[in-house]
């Protein structure tokens, strides 16, 4: 009994000792800080994704403060950009929300199967055994790392094994993009509704027998609006969404171009 | 003669990182660049001599004549992770450059298992206060020499053709167990 009595006292003791060490060193060794960070901090999502360009949301706050434009942060959007506005003092800018859209098509009825992968179930370790049984090189692998790296719950791997995001959730943080192993996964300004859902940039003859929505690079679509739309290593790559004409969409033999409703 | 013993035998023969593996979460997280593992391994050195004198005077001065000697870890913790709040101040206060180079690294001395295990083998050794003053000084100074050691070959292996499936961590960890292997070579100093 004595004994821990003896013990609670004399780590009381030590505890005490050390915090008013600290206190008073506190006290002494303050930096001061700029009380702006701290409301900046506040007011940010917190989620520290950073799609702003910074490693998390608290530096961004501090590089606010030096005169880093405010409005770089997706998830609060403009919201969030207002309120710091009012902090700093300035008009925010418009924030282009941004949502991260899965340029493939080919799930598993419409792409062509090689085999079968038996591997550890993972989009990564999928691409580096050589794909996960898909003929192209460079489509979904369905696997989900996007689904794991995202934090809101946007993006998922559908019924069909291909990634599906949500643009009413999706804040555009570009996490999913940077897990995507072949870079099917792009950030796009949310108005530009019409996209190639694909990546392949393998030759016509090869894209078209590995997959059935896949961009042959016929160029149909860019004799339809030459200035809308260019051709570029065998893929359809859109330039100006204002100048493709509909018979660009309607024409495209395989449908790897999409006007998103 | 004695203390030279123990300052050679912290420092070179049971070097705490490259013989008894403790501390690597620094060693290998601060040492991309020369300037901040020196930094590194003499904040690490100030912290652990000053814990390992701090400790000392509560173990014997409070602890052994009480009979508590069964609160020697928890006691010791809470010494280190009080100084190395201070520290942490005291070089945010000093050198801000320094503070944002250290990074995570320096609250993360608090778990820095080399200091818990300077304080720690300084009384399982009974160590004499200036021994033990001694032991941890060399102890730091071994510490600071390994870190910067690895630095400087990291350095020169930014500039090398390092075959792809070894870049990165893998390099380092074989760097570190190449160092570690050299290391026994001192085994045989002191008898």
């Amino acid at each position: 009994m004595e004994s821990i009595l003896l013990s609670i006292l004399t780590m009381g003791a030590i505890g005490l000792f050390f915090s008013a060490v600290i206190s008073v060193a506190y006290q002494k060794l303050k930096v001061e800080v700029d009380p702006r960070v701290e409301k900046i901090t506040d007011i940010l999502p917190g989620a520290n994704c950073g799609a702003c360009g910074f490693p998390g949301c608290a530096n961004y706050a501090e590089a606010i403060v030096q005169g880093a434009p405010i409005n770089k942060c997706s998830v609060g959007g403009m919201a969030v950009a207002e309120l710091i506005g009012e902090i700093m003092g300035i008009a925010p800018e418009d924030v282009v929300r941004k949502v991260a859209r899965v340029l493939c098509q080919g799930d598993n009825e419409k792409a062509v199967w090689a085999g079968e992968y038996m591997g550890i179930p993972s989009c990564a370790a999928a691409n580096l055994a050589g794909g996960a049984g898909k003929l192209c090189n460079y489509g979904c692998l369905g696997f989900g790392d996007c689904e794991k790296a995202c934090p809101f719950g946007a993006i998922k791997v559908n019924a069909r094994g291909l990634a599906e995001v949500d643009e009413n959730i999706c804040t555009g943080c570009g996490l999913c993009v940077q897990a995507c192993p072949r870079n099917v996964i792009s950030l796009e300004p949310i108005d530009k509704r019409v996209l190639v859902l694909c990546v392949s940039k393998d030759p016509g003859k090869i894209s078209k027998s590995s997959c059935k929505v896949a961009c042959i690079g016929c160029g149909l679509c860019v004799k339809k609006s030459p200035e809308g739309i260019a051709l570029e290593n065998n893929l359809a790559k859109i330039i100006d969404v204002e100048k493709i004409n509909d018979e660009s969409i309607e024409k495209c033999p395989t449908g790897a171009i999409r006007k998103l409703e | 003669m004695e203390y030279l013993v123990i300052f050679i035998s912290a420092l070179l023969i049971n070097n705490f990182v490259l013989s008894y593996f403790l501390g690597i979460c620094p060693f290998v997280g601060v040492s991309n660049k020369i300037d901040s593992a020196l930094s590194m391994g003499f904040a690490v050195t100030f912290v652990m001599t000053l814990a390992a004198i701090v400790s000392w005077g509560v173990y014997n001065l409070v602890l052994v004549p009480y009979k508590l000697e069964f609160l020697e870890i928890v006691s010791f913790i809470l010494i280190i992770a009080s100084l190395v709040q201070l520290v942490e101040m005291f070089i945010r206060k000093t050198s801000p450059t320094l503070y944002q180079a250290l990074g995570i690294y320096l609250p993360l001395i608090t778990t820095n298992c080399a200091i818990l295990g300077v304080a720690l083998l300084a009384v399982l050794k009974g160590y004499a206060f200036v021994e033990t003053v001694v032991f941890a000084f060399g102890a730091g100074l071994g510490f600071t020499l390994a870190i910067v050691m690895m630095a400087g070959i990291r350095e020169e292996l930014d500039g090398a053709d390092i075959p792809s499936p070894f870049k990165g961590p893998g390099i380092t960890f074989i760097t570190a167990g190449i160092l570690a292997l050299t290391f026994m070579g001192f085994s045989g100093l002191i008898r």
